[in-house]
């Protein structure tokens, strides 16, 4: 039992259609030693431990524990071999208590012993300093309680290998604090840890090895104590590379959208957004970098009408011509009918921006079914419509009676930000354009957004790609945690100071 | 007095029929599966039960009464399952829509119960209706001497046959089995979070299976019961079967998932049901007006439910969804 | 993922390019076929009659006099209105089991109508009237479930099920309210001297009304899901409720109107139940119709010319087994029952039309049903 574990990850592949999400990475894991998985969005760290812990089954590559070679085909070979992991969306039954959930699918064939159970818990917590209580419904405790609890169901069963996801992301800084306190008691206990994070200070302050990964591949290791920040930021984001986006100088700036203290709030009374404010001009591209769930997705959704918005906020919303209009406390229709001309590209591509299950032609007329008089829809625009995104965009369709969910992922995109742009917009907002296609539709999406700014448009485009942002856009807002951490120019901006600005709230951050 | 004794004895019969149809789809609904053909089920259940023993009093001079509940049981179980696993094929495997199925199910099971009720007997060459005196007569036995040793208290809690109290049983059987078996956790996280239950190694076809087909077969007792005792052995054709199967699956709701509180709720809606018999001073026609009774209490129930959000009493959040793995 | 050790025997995917249309009715017919040949057997096992001259006899019954023939025509419009009502609650997800009661409060509104007006209004603004009024309540049937969905998303399903239910009391209450004669309770021929609020003969025909009727609103449904405005709205919301909020659709207005329609429809089949078929009104007045329309419009996935094809499939089939068991003095309900063995084979085929299977040894083939 007490065997000092390793593990050997050797030359793994993983690619999900065209998208290569791990390419030949290499990794080792040690016993009683906390190793910090690190990367950006989108590097495959995430796909790499599941391939770990027997959600993925991997293309190619092997794994190794203790020299010897394994397949792990389900979380339960996973966990035959001691190795657990902590997903970010905690896999618990919300309606059972904490005990419940750790004997979930133990023991067929027996009574449920809450007894015994309460008791290897509690002896759990002990000797690790957790703070569970067994008879909690999970529905009742809080995110840090979950992920307690998710630990303590993982070491219930046996794991002596740890994987956490980004486990403080969705953490106070006390409860990171008292999270990290408990990961040095299971090091101390002879337990290997890997943590996959972002954040840079958290990998100085808990592990003593940091790995690597950059879009799919392994840059290194090396021990925490002969490395810094800088050093790190650079094997992260790698030498900035030339995109080569044309970029024009911004013309004839004209005040569009002004949001001031913008406060969201999520069903569980979260923070989303606190005290955002900025304004987007015509005639540039905003950009909005931040780790992925910083409030991207609720700030575009709250202009668009779309969330409930916390008193004491005003988003005023100057036309090309005409006068100013609030858009706070308005509805979507309130929205349309105020002659705004608002164009959005969310992230939900299938689930929100279209409908899978129409055509090309349909779904043309998501936004515009209601212009004319007639109680029957004009079938004819939107066709032709179709016909002329289908050609200029290069959508590759059978036919424009396909329904777009048969689409690939690229050709999706083409159709939506065809539909938003045909609308002739004076704002403009994308929601992680690019993510998932291949480079030339990228282009065609940027060479879009770029015809969008000279015509006048205020452009916000929510990337992560700091590259592209970098190129792309002529200024570019960075949320940390909901709030605004700075606003950079595009062409001045260093890679490095927007990816500190992503995972530390600026020193300067005025709106 | 007598009056309330007699409304409470009525409830409580049409009470135990509703029982056992909303205790099999309780369990159904556990695993996530929304089996919308309770009432063809109990129809299924009465109409088996009947069949077996009406070859069986038909071939035997002097039944014994004791074999006759045995056929009777088994018989309404089995092909009550037959038509849980009709359903578990075409949901699970299938992966037809669990509405729809359902009402099929109810369309299906009806005409065929229906059918065979009116005519099975000019199909066996007899005359006139099914009847089965002697196993409805050993259903309906009472504990002798309690009925009527305790005065009223006796006439209310004693005068049924054995089916009542085996509906209790099987309630806070299963509520126990639910709650307190690692059997009956899995199954709850099966209708919970599938894809959870999935990940901690439960084979959630299989508890799917099993919840819907045994839950198939409590239903069907429940229209066993009706047939047996309510109808004394015959069968009716005006569906007070699927009445009562609808109350039975509303009656789901009523109790929130809680076998145990569908007990007294069955009661309740018995009662309601048969409370325009007992008030005075109604005529013919409004009578019918208060038939409406259960069905507007149903109503009102399921709009309170809604504007309540109580976390304890929520359906199992899978519910009525189906469950792929590969589709995750 | 769980004790797959060994390789699993079949392996079912989704199909992601959907299957050309002709393969995809190919394997409905054949289910279709396959069902029909149980059916048969099942005729043939009750009361051994040859399963070749079954359907024989069944088109005997529903075919083989003038008026049988009618009659099939006049109950496949009835079916096919009802299914035509509820195709746009489905269309928009909406779980519309309340088919039954939205036709019976039609039926009594158009009864009430017969009784009460028949001395005073005319016949064409009477007719009129009891359409106006049959659709009204209908309407109001339906629109009080999707009140609560709308608002408060209370379970539809089980709500409009109820309603049924509430209607069937209503209409005990109406028919011993307007009992003809007394102490029968039913109500009788309403007008039979008279025929006051029947359906004309149009055509030399009792029954071409009804026709006209439903298949005006056959056409007038498909046009109004396919090419209206708000057909598009229900089916966007339909499809995802997040997608509707996104393209500025006011949901909760969408769902109310829409069981508003589904419901006054509905009630259309109420009006021609009782003053285009019985005459009459009873509890039995919907007699399970709403049902098994509901199973027609999912089929017929809210094309309303295909559900034309599956109303008369299934009318067929009840007048030809209604046939049968008259012939051997045996029950009417022997039609549900072959009902449920078709629509179990077609439910079951849509399996094989959405999905691949493919077996792990020998030949890699598609299963078909």
């Amino acid at each position: 039992m007490e065997t000092q574990k390793s593990i050997k990850l050797v030359c793994i592949t993983k690619t999900f259609g065209e998208v290569t999400a791990n390419d030949a990475v290499c990794l080792e894991i040690h016993a009683g030693e906390i190793l910090s998985l690190l990367g950006e969005n989108g590097s495959g760290k995430t796909t790499l431990m599941n391939v770990l812990s027997g959600i993925y089954a991997p293309d190619g590559g092997n794994i190794f524990v203790n020299g010897n070679k394994v397949t792990i085909r389900s979380p339960k070979d996973a966990f035959a071999l001691g190795i657990g992991m902590i997903h970010q969306h905690f896999k618990l039954v919300d309606v059972l208590t904490a005990a419940e959930n750790i004997v979930l699918g133990l023991n067929e064939n027996k009574l449920v012993d809450l007894k015994n159970v309460r008791i290897r818990v509690k002896e759990i917590c002990d000797r690790y300093g957790f703070v569970v209580d067994p008879d909690r419904k999970v529905f009742d405790m809080s995110v840090s309680e979950k992920q307690t609890l998710e630990i303590v169901k993982v070491i219930y069963r046996g794991a002596d290998i740890l994987i956490l996801d980004e486990p403080t992301a969705v953490l106070t800084p006390q409860e990171t604090d008292k999270l990290f306190a408990v990961m040095r008691n299971m090091k101390a206990d002879g337990k290997a840890i890997v943590i996959i994070t972002h954040k840079l200070h958290e990998v100085m302050e808990i592990s003593d090895r940091v790995a690597v990964l950059r879009r799919g591949k392994y840059i290194g290791d090396i021990p925490t104590g002969d490395t810094n920040p800088q050093e790190l930021t650079d094997m992260m984001v790698g030498r900035a590379v030339s995109l080569n986006i044309d970029r024009t100088e911004p013309q004839n700036l004209t005040e569009r959208v002004t949001v001031r203290n913008l406060t969201v709030r999520d069903i569980d009374g979260v923070k989303r957004l606190d005290n955002i404010s900025f304004t987007a001009y015509g005639g540039e591209i905003l950009g909005i970098a931040g780790i992925t769930g910083s409030g991207q997705k609720e700030l575009l959704e709250a202009i668009a009408g779309l969330q409930n918005i916390e008193p004491g906020a005003s988003i005023t919303y100057l036309p090309r011509e005409g006068k100013q209009v609030e858009l706070v406390g308005k509805t979507p229709q309130d929205i349309k009918n105020l002659g705004v001309a608002l164009a959005f590209v969310p992230e939900d591509r299938l689930g929100m921006g279209l409908v899978g299950n129409m055509d090309v032609s349909d779904n043309m007329m998501l936004k515009s079914y209601r212009s004319g008089k007639s109680v029957f829809t004009d079938r004819k625009t939107p066709r032709e419509l179709a016909q002329q995104v289908v050609e200029s965009l290069e959508v590759m369709t059978p036919s424009l009676s396909t329904p777009v969910r048969r689409l690939s992922g690229g050709n999706v995109q083409k159709v939506l930000v065809g539909r938003e742009i045909a609308g002739n917009p004076a704002l403009l907002m994308t929601a992680y354009a690019v993510r998932g296609l291949d480079i030339n539709t990228s282009y065609t999406i940027y060479r879009l957004l770029n015809e969008q700014k000279m015509r006048g448009t205020a452009v916000v485009y929510v990337g992560e790609d700091l590259d592209a942002l970098l190129e792309l856009c002529d200024r570019i807002l960075v949320l940390c945690a909901g709030k605004v951490s700075g606003i950079v120019e595009g062409r001045t901006a260093k890679k490095e100071e927007v990816g500190l600005l992503m995972t530390h709230l600026g020193e300067g951050a005025k709106a | 007095m007598k009056q309330i004794i007699s409304l409470i004895q009525a409830g409580i019969v049409f009470g135990t029929v509703i029982l056992f149809g909303a205790t099999g789809e309780t369990l159904t609904e556990k695993s996530g599966n929304l089996n919308l053909g309770v009432p063809g089920i109990m129809y299924l259940g009465g109409i088996a039960g009947l069949i077996g023993v009406f070859f069986y009093e038909m071939n035997t001079p002097v039944p014994n009464k004791l074999v006759c509940i045995a056929i009777a049981l088994l018989c309404a179980f089995i092909v009550s399952m037959l038509g849980g696993l009709l359903f578990s094929l075409l949901t699970i495997t299938l992966r037809a829509n669990q509405n729809v199925t359902g009402l099929t199910l109810t369309i299906f099971a009806g005409g065929f119960a229906n059918f065979f009720g009116g005519s099975l007997n000019k199909l066996a060459g007899g005359v006139g209706q099914i009847s089965v005196a002697v196993t409805s007569a050993a259903f309906r036995t009472t504990i002798p001497g309690l009925s009527n040793a305790l005065g009223s208290i006796g006439q209310i809690l004693f005068s049924y046959g054995f089916m009542v109290y085996l509906a209790i049983a099987i309630a806070v059987a299963l509520a126990w089995y639910i709650n307190n078996t690692s059997v009956g956790l899995n199954l709850r996280a099966v209708g919970e979070n599938p894809a959870t239950a999935d990940a901690a190694g439960i084979h959630v076809t299989k508890y799917k299976y099993l919840a819907t087909c045994i839950g198939a077969g409590i239903s069907g007792l429940g229209g066993l019961y009706y047939v047996m005792d309510y109808m004394k052995g015959t069968w009716d054709s005006d569906g007070g079967i699927e009445r009562l199967g609808w109350l039975a699956v509303a009656l789901v709701i009523f109790s929130s998932w809680k076998p145990k509180r569908g007990i007294w709720g069955s009661y309740l809606f018995g009662v309601l049901s048969w409370l325009y018999f007992y008030l005075p001073g109604l005529t013919r026609r409004s009578m019918e007006l208060f038939k409406m009774l259960p069905y507007l209490v149903t109503v009102i129930v399921l709009i309170v439910v809604s504007l309540r959000h109580s976390r304890d009493n929520q359906p199992p959040t899978s519910l009525g969804l189906p469950y792929f793995r590969e589709e995750r | 993922m769980t004790k797959q050790k060994k390789e699993p025997l079949v392996r079912i995917s989704k199909r992601t390019s959907g299957l050309p249309t002709w393969k995809a009715w190919g394997i409905r017919v054949a289910a279709l076929a396959a069902s029909l040949v149980v059916c048969a057997l099942v005729i043939y096992a009750i009361v051994k009659m040859n399963p070749l001259k079954v359907y024989g006899a069944m088109f005997e019954g529903a075919f083989g006099t003038n008026k049988r023939i009618w009659v099939t025509i006049r109950d496949t419009m009835m079916l096919l209105c009802i299914a035509i009502g509820l195709a746009p609650a489905f269309k928009m997800r909406f779980w519309n089991i309340g088919a039954e009661g939205q036709i019976l409060v039609g039926g009594i509104a158009s009864a009430a109508c017969m009784i009460y007006l028949s001395k005073t209004v005319t016949t064409l603004p009477l007719m009129l009237l009891m359409l106006a009024l049959s659709i009204v309540a209908g309407a109001i049937w339906g629109f009080i479930p999707g009140l609560f969905k709308a608002k408060w998303n209370t379970n539809e399903t089980l709500f409009t099920l109820m309603m049924n239910y509430i209607a069937i009391q209503m209409c005990a209450y109406f028919v011993a309210l307007w009992e003809n004669p007394f102490g029968s309770n039913t109500v009788g021929v309403i007008n039979p001297q008279t025929r006051i609020g029947w359906f004309p003969k149009l055509l030399g025909q009792d029954y071409m009304l009804n026709v006209i009727i439903v298949l005006t609103l056959t056409v007038g449904m498909f046009i109004y899901l396919r090419y209206s405005k708000q057909g598009y709205e229900i089916a966007v919301v339909g499809e995802s409720e997040n997608t509707a909020r996104y393209a500025a659709i006011n949901v909760r207005k969408v769902i109310m109107r829409t069981m508003a329609i589904s419901g006054a429809v509905c009630g259309i089949a109420g009006f021609l139940a009782v003053s285009g078929a019985s005459h009459t009104i009873s509890v039995s007045t919907a007699g399970g119709r709403g049902f098994t329309a509901i199973i027609v419009a999912w089929l017929a996935k809210f094309n309303t010319f295909v559900m034309i094809l599956i109303s008369a499939l299934l009318i067929f089939l009840d007048k030809g087994s209604i046939e049968i068991a008259s012939r051997y003095n045996l029950s009417n309900h022997v039609s549900n029952m072959l009902t449920g063995i078709i629509l179990f084979f077609i439910l079951g085929s849509e399996f094989f039309i959405n999905y691949q299977v493919k077996f792990h040894h020998g030949s890699k083939r598609e299963a078909r049903a």
